[in-house]
This record gives C-alpha cells, structure tokens and sequence, in this order.
C-alpha cells in the first residue's frame, strides 16, 4: 500500500512540475515577444522532428534484427512458403513505400520549419505528379492481387485425390478429433445425437462410424496432403496451425474445409529448433468465451510407417466408449425420438 | 426555398445592428421582432438542453473525453495481465473486488474490459466524440450557417448518445458484468445467454445501448447532410467548401446509408436471444443440453455486422482526413495540394467503404471466389489512401511551417497513418491474411491506422479550434510535451505488436501459459504495459491542459489566431448563438489561398482581385 501511496505522490509531483513549467515558459513568453518564442518552439520542434526520424529508424532496425527469430517461423507446410514468399514480397513494395513517404515526411517537416522572411510555395496542384503517385501505386497494387489470387485458388481448391481426412470439432474449450477406421470412410454425424458421452454426435446407425476413432492428438503423415472437416457444436472457433498457416473458422451447422501438406516431422522440427519438447499447436482463433486462451490441441507429424503403427494402436470409439454402456441406450432413445420425428415430419407434409 | 419563419439560418439573430441579414439562399430578410434582441437563456436551455450546435459540439467532446478516460483505462488494466501475468496487484481487488480475486484480473473481467474498451472506444469516442464534436462545431461555421438545419434533432442526437451512454455505463454494474464476447459481438457467443458470463443481461445493455447509439448517429447524421446541402452561405460553392466540411459530409453520409444494417443486425440478435428466433443460430449443443433453435446462420450476422463495422472505419478515420488537411495547410502557410484529389480520393474511398466488408470473414469459410472479389476492392482502396498522403507531404513540401501542437499531431497523423495503412495491404490479400488474421498484427493495423491516427486527427482538431470553442488558448508546451509523449509511446505500444503477429500470437487470450508457441514475448509485453501506462498518463496533462484553459486560459486577442482563411473564424470571439451577429459572411475564393501572390493569407471572405478566379 506505501509503495502505492509513494507511487501517487510521485506522479503527482510529477505533474505539478510539468504543469508550472508549463505555466512559466507561457509568462516567459509575454516577457519575450511572442513571434520569438514561437521561432523558438518551431526550431526545437522541427528539430524534434529529425530526431524523431533518426531514432525511430534505428529503433525500427533493431527491434526487426532482434525479433527476427521469434517472428520469421519458417513454414512447415507447401502453402506455407507460398504465403512466406507472398508476404516477403508484399513487405519489400510496402517497405519502399514506408521509407519513402515517412522519410520525406519528417524531413520536410525538419526542412521547413518557420524561418523570419522566407515565404512558403504557392503550390495548389500538379496533376502530372498526381497522376503518377496514382499509376505507381495501381500498378504495384495490380501485381500483388494477381499473385494473391493465383495463391488463394490454389490454396481454397479441391484437395488432392490421396488426401487423407481429419474431423475437427471444436467446442468450449477443447477440440475433439475423429478419423476413419479400417474402412478409410469417416461415419455420419449429427447435432441431435450430441451428449456428453457422445460429443460430436455420431450416428451409430451408420456401419462407417463404427471403426472411427477419436484420440486426443492430431497425427499427420509428413508431405502427404490432409483435408481438415471443421465443425463446432456451440460457438464459433477457428482452427489456427501457425506453423503450418492454417486458419480456419469452425462455425455451428455449418462444416468448413481447409486442407494443406505438413513438410517437417516433429522429429526434424525437434532437431531444428533445438527444443526437444517442440510440439506443433493448434489454437483458437476466435473468442470463444472466458476459456478461450487455453482451447488448445497438439500434432504429431510423423511418417507413414510412424503413422500406421499409431493408427493399428487406436481403438474405434464405440467400441471404447458406446458399446455396452448408458451411452448406447441414450444413443438408440435419441434415434427412435429422431425417426418418430422425422415421421410425423413426412406425415404432415402429406397432408 | 426555406421559409424564413422558420428556418435556422435565419431565426436567431441577436445582435440587430444590423437591419437586413442574408439566409443561406442569399436572400434579404426583414429581422423577426421579438426574436432578435432578448433571447431568453437561463442555465438549462444553455448550458444542458442546448440547440447551439457548439455548445452540443462541446457536449459531444467532453462526453467523448470522459469514455476516452474510461475506455483508455480499461485498456491499461487488461494490460495489466498480459505485461505482469498472474501477478497478485492487490490495489487491483480493492478496486474491483470480486473481479479480480487475490489481485489477478479474472478471465470474465479480461474479456469484459476488451470488450468494453473496444466498444467504448469505436463508437462512443472515435464516431461520436469525433464526428459529433466536429462536425457540429464546424459546418455551421465553415459554411456561414447560424447553426444546423434542425437544431431541435441535433438536441436529440447528443442526448439519444448520452441515454447510451448511461445504459453502457449502467452494464459495467451488473452482477455479471458487462459484455464480454468481443466488440463485434459475433452469435452464437453473444446469442446464446448460457455462452458466457457477459453474453447474459450484459449483452442485452450492450445491444439495447447500441440501439440508442444508432439513434443519436442517424438523427445527427441527417442533420450533418441537410445543413451543408442546404445553408451554405453566398458564393459557398460545393467546389469551394474546406476539407473539413467535405470529409464531415462524406463520414455522415457513410453514417446513414450503413448504421441502419447494424440496427437490424442488433434487433434480430435481441429476438434470437430473448423470443426464441433462430436467424443466427443452429445445432446448437451446449452446457450438457442441446437448443431447439434451427435453421439460422451465424456468418449472417457478420456479413450484416461488417456492412456496418467497415464503413465505420471510415467514418472513424475520414474527419480526421478533414481535420488533418486543414490543419497542415494552415500551419504550413501553403494550398492543400491537390484539392479536387483529396475530394475525388475521400469520395472512393466512401464508395470502396461498401464493398469491401468481407474482407474481415476471409477465414470464415466464405466462398473463395467471393473472397477473391473483395480481396481486389479492398486492395483498391489503398489507390486514393496512398494519393492523399503523397497529397500531404506535398502541401508540407516548401511551406512555412509553424509548430503549433495541432500542426504536430497533423504530421504525426500522417506517420501513423502511413504506418497504419501500409499493413492493411498484408491482410486484405486472403492469402497472406491466412496466417495474420486474429492475430496481433491485426491489433496492431488497427489500433495505428484507426485508433491512434484518428486520436491526433481529433487531438489537432481540438488544440487548433478550442481558441474558437472557448475564446481562449490552451497552453503550448503541455501541448508539446503531451505530443511528443504520445507519438512515441504510440509507436513503442503498437509497433512491436506486428512481430508478435508475426509469430503467430492470437488476440483475445488472457494468458499464453498454455502454449509453447506464444510464450517467448512476456519482456515485450512487459514493456508494451509500461508504455501504454506512460502514455496513459500523458493524456492526462492533454485533459488538465483543456479543462485549465477553458477557466484560465490566456485570452484570445485577435479574432483569427492562426491566421486562417476559413470563415469560421471571422465570428467574433465566444459567439452567441447565430454565430455572426451581422450579415453572414460572403465568401469568394476557395479556402486555401496561402501565401499567394506574397500575400501571407487570403481568407475566403476577400473579394476576388482582378484576373483572379475563385479556385486556385
């Protein structure tokens, strides 16, 4: 509590010598003319101004240089570096642009400070400047967006043929995970079959969803193509991969997609971060509530012969988790209660 | 034609030297008896349910000022937590007691006060504390009209704002607080009550007080059209308006075409969570139960949402243009360069603000054609953005420059503006928006390009016309210092934010413990606290600054202080209501004659000299 009370008084001195500053240089001012005094706080300010130009540049440089490692994360995945490359040339066209408008800016500024005689340009327009600082821009701007679009189809169009599929579930706060079993087919699943034994709804009624298996962790073969099924049973999330830069929106009732090739096992990104506990994360990208910030979810990347001896290990989720228990009684009440509706839907709809 | 029983521009003049005056149409009117001399005002009429569009411009402005103190401090409390992250400060659950158990912030708190401060900030200072001041002090005056089309509407405006004001207020006092599912409010979290602590009551105060909001926006809005449409005095051609009057212009008629839509997106969240609709919400399964809503769709409330939330930062953003360019003009003693530019340029920009609202939901599974047509609008936009900074540095380029602090934060603008700016072309490309959307370097865009540029527009507006607010100056070194503060400590706030973005950080977490990917910035976030909090405590040397130069501020001698072409400033000092107490003012050039033909300025009440024209 001293140190609070200290802290107030401080800042409260503080103020009180800054604001009878204040007040002197203003009588200082009646004493010395005003036209001097505003010479004076335009030579110092202008001067401020080159400063400010100088010391930001330097900062500017070194804080990139510093956090160069923690920012630029190299990709790990195809459309990854596609998009690293995307931004690197967007940051060079940008970059020119920074320092040139800031650069002239604060020069100018420091340049035309107020001086006693010299008069200002008159100077109200030029279109053939105009004209190019519209075309140059245009221009830039054009290259950019074709390049981005070509990236954006290629990134948003239809998975390769030998992708292999993932359902993502997001609810608060957790993600949950299904793959297809034996039968490579992921089962049906609907919102009305949700309870808490059956989190993503599976409809048991469909032999496909028998063999499927949800285990905690995502696994992924390396350079083999992965389409992601995002769904979400209560809020918004999004699934957000940095490493790989995914990022996609899971939505309720509706299921977004968004595929991509993982390029580093966990082994070699291990090895090349020095880290050994390196594990890749998934986090959520949209506020989902008070829990947001610990929505979390890790991925193996492994090889295919890593990944299968994993997969043989999983044991289907019915058989784990439905079979024999309240849950398979829950499950088939829910599906007579689904059929009678669906039932009484159609008889009303012949009438 | 207005009648003149009743029009504004003609009803209220005081001062009867003069027998004839002229109304916006150029008319000679005889003086109204009994409306002319005594105009009875008591403390009520004058200083609370005023019609004076500049004493409801003041009320704008302090009111404004009071949520930038509110909003500005809630900032510094979530930060807090993210500089000093489970950190017991008791002082902090003296404070808010059960919000912040053991003196550590609560997640439900974290997330209310970015919310709040988010909200706050957004709309009840950066629209209405900007636009509400601005444009009601200055169309008027820079237009030669007595005072807005209808006063008795633009009474209502500010007072619909403080009515949402004290409904906003009142939320921060409810058991469950205010609302905490982020200030853009998507469903099902804002929908669905049981999603969280402040989707409860807090949400409806939120969404009634917006509602409120959208009143006070509109009815001021129409007021802002009407009056440059119509009371602009003799000789003011559109072509020969001030920038500012086109920028205010422009922002309200953005205002009325997009506020609407977020009234019906707000009305149609009120029935989906208090009357059982299913417009936003489906298959939903939550807290163990499952609702029976059907059918609705959440992604439409955000295309409803960002019809709004992008021309709003245009609206946010475009006074300042105004502000700055007349600003800069001023002070550096030269044209703004190329005016018919800047107009053509803030015009594309209002017609872009329409089309390019998706450009927020590129990661929301929207059709990647459609994506791929707003990707290219909204990189267009940066066409008449970069043409007004080139515009900018080119009327500073040669000038006279006198550092006045407004004539500071107008350069400042432009800096941060640049800044700002350049990283939206990184997140309107969808591709690389991928890996930056949500993340900090969003925060980061923004907060330069919107939040802290249309603060120095605001801040160079208020220390360049408080001499006309309040007849008297506000201190010059406070202004300096609390300048140079700010414009550091901006930069050293958001600047850093882009590597964090960079990395990967999302927004929105209370605490990155959980993640190995996210833990290696707690030094930056340390030190991006203790600037937030430096530069917090700058601003209130600008709040001492004002509110001691309104009572003891050195007496404005002449009427013209900056010496200035604009006809506002050719009302004596304290005008009364009406502004001029003659004639209103003739105006026959274009406002930016400095330094022309070695005449030091030409205000734009100077008759034309031989061989000149009214443009330039």
């Amino acid at each position: 509590m001293t140190t609070t009370v200290l802290v107030v008084i401080a800042i409260v001195l503080f103020a009180l010598v800054i604001f009878q500053l204040a007040k002197t240089t203003e009588f200082v001012a009646i004493l010395r003319g005003e036209e001097k005094t505003h010479l004076e706080s335009d030579r110092i300010n202008s001067r401020l101004m080159m400063v400010f130009l100088i010391l930001g540049m330097i900062a500017l440089f070194w804080s990139l240089d510093y956090f160069m490692e923690d920012m630029v994360l190299h990709a790990a995945s195809v459309h990854g570096e596609w998009i690293d490359s995307m931004f690197n040339w967007t940051l060079f066209f940008t970059g020119i642009a920074f320092l040139f408008t800031q650069i002239g800016l604060f020069y100018f500024a420091w340049k035309y400070k107020h001086t006693k005689g010299r008069k200002a340009l008159y100077y109200p327009e030029n279109n053939k400047l105009e004209m190019w600082w519209t075309v140059i821009p245009a221009i830039v701007l054009t290259a950019l967006v074709v390049i981005g679009l070509y990236r954006w189809f290629q990134i948003t169009g239809p998975e390769p043929k030998d992708s292999m599929v993932v359902e993502i579930t997001g609810k608060q706060f957790n993600w949950m995970l299904r793959y297809a079993g034996k039968d490579g087919v992921i089962g049906a699943n609907q919102y009305e079959y949700i309870t808490e034994g059956n989190g993503v709804g599976i409809d048991f009624n469909d032999p496909a969803s028998k063999d499927d298996f949800m285990p905690t962790e995502m696994h992924l073969v390396v350079n083999k193509p992965v389409l992601l099924k995002i769904k979400a049973r209560d809020v918004i999330h999004d699934v957000g991969i940095h490493w790989f830069r995914v990022k996609m929106d899971a939505v309720p009732g509706i299921t977004t997609r968004f595929w991509f090739t993982p390029t580093v096992t966990t082994a070699e990104m291990r090895k090349k971060t020095g880290n050994p506990d390196f594990v890749y994360e998934i986090a959520c990208d949209q506020l989902c509530g008070t829990g947001h910030f610990g929505m979390k979810g890790t991925i193996v990347v492994e090889t295919q012969e890593e990944f299968d001896k994993w997969a043989a290990t999983q044991q289907p989720f019915y058989d784990q988790a439905i079979k024999g228990t309240v849950e398979e009684k829950k499950f088939a009440e829910l599906s007579e209660k689904l059929k009678q509706a669906e039932e009484a839907k159609a008889a009303s709809q012949h009438h | 034609m207005i009648d003149p029983a009743i029009s504004p521009a003609t009803h209220k003049v005081f001062t009867g030297d003069s027998t004839h005056h002229q109304d916006s149409m150029g008319e000679i009117h005889e003086p109204h008896n009994g409306h002319h001399e005594h105009h009875k005002e008591n403390f009520i009429t004058k200083y609370v349910f005023s019609q004076d569009h500049k004493m409801i411009a003041k009320q704008f402005l302090i009111t404004g000022m009071f949520w930038a103190l509110v909003g500005g401090l809630l900032s510094v409390v979530f930060r807090v937590q993210l500089g000093f992250p489970n950190q017991a400060f008791p002082i902090l659950e003296t404070i808010f007691g059960k919000w912040a158990p053991g003196g550590i912030i609560s997640p439900d708190f974290y997330y209310m006060l970015v919310t709040m401060h988010g909200t706050l900030l957004v709309f009840f200072v950066l629209t209405a504390g900007l636009s509400g001041t601005f444009a009601n002090l200055l169309l008027p005056l820079q237009i030669g009209a007595r005072d807005m089309a209808s006063p008795f509407l633009n009474m209502l405006s500010y007072w619909f704002f403080f009515m949402a004001s004290v409904v906003m207020m009142a939320s921060f006092f409810l058991p469950d607080g205010a609302s905490d599912v982020g200030w853009t409010a998507y469903p099902p979290l804002s929908g669905v009550k049981e999603s969280s602590p402040g989707a409860s009551a807090g949400m409806d105060y939120w969404l009634v007080g917006m509602a409120l909001f959208i009143f006070s926006s509109l009815l001021g809005g129409l007021n802002y059209i009407t009056t440059v449409l119509n009371l602009r005095t003799k000789g003011m051609s559109m072509a020969k308006m001030p920038l500012t009057v086109w920028a205010l212009l422009i922002t309200a008629v953005l205002g009325l075409l997009s506020f609407p839509v977020l009234l019906g997106a707000a009305i149609l969240l009120i029935f989906d969570r208090n009357i059982g609709t299913s417009f936003y919400l489906d298959n939903i399964y939550i807290n163990g139960h499952a609702l029976p809503n059907d059918g609705g769709n959440a992604i439409l409330y955000q295309h409803l949402f960002w019809f709004l939330g992008h021309p709003e930062v245009y609206i946010i953003i475009l006074p300042a243009f105004g502000l700055v360019s007349e600003v800069l003009a001023t002070n550096a003693r030269k044209p703004i360069f190329g005016y018919r530019a800047m107009i053509l340029s803030m015009l594309a920009i209002a017609v872009l603000a329409f089309v390019v609202w998706a450009h927020h939901m590129f990661v929301t599974g929207l059709n990647p054609f459609v994506a791929s047509v707003f990707v290219f609008l909204t990189l267009l936009v940066a066409v008449p953005s970069a043409i007004k900074v080139f515009n900018w540095i080119a009327t500073i380029w040669q000038g006279n420059i006198r550092f006045t602090p407004a004539m500071l934060y107008a350069i400042g603008f432009v800096s941060m503006f640049i800044s700002g700016g350049l990283t939206g072309i990184f997140l309107g490309n969808s591709s690389i928006d991928i890996v930056l959307h949500d993340t900090y370097f969003v925060i980061a865009h923004f907060h330069i390009v919107m939040g802290v540029s249309a603060f120095f527009g605001m801040f160079a507006g208020v220390y360049h016309w408080f001499p006309k607010m309040y007849g008297r100056l506000m201190n010059n070194t406070l202004g300096y210092i609390h300048f140079w503060i700010t414009m550091v400590g901006a930069y050293m706030i958001f600047w850093p934010m882009h590597y964090m973005g960079l990395a990967g950080v999302p927004r929105r977490y209370y605490s990155f413990d959980a993640f190995q990917s996210f833990n290696m910035f707690g030094g930056l976030n340390q030190f991006i606290t203790l600037a937030a909090m430096l530069v917090f405590f700058a601003q209130l040397l600008f709040l001492v600054n004002f509110f001691f130069s309104i009572f003891y501020g050195r007496k404005l001698k002449t009427q013209n202080p900056w010496e200035s072409n604009t006809i506002e400033w050719t009302t004596p000092i304290n005008a009364g209501h009406g502004n001029w107490p003659g004639e209103l003012p003739t105006v026959h050039r274009w406002p930016y004659d400095y330094s022309k033909n070695g005449e030091e300025y030409i205000p734009q009440t100077t008759p034309l000299r031989e061989g000149e024209t009214g443009g330039h």
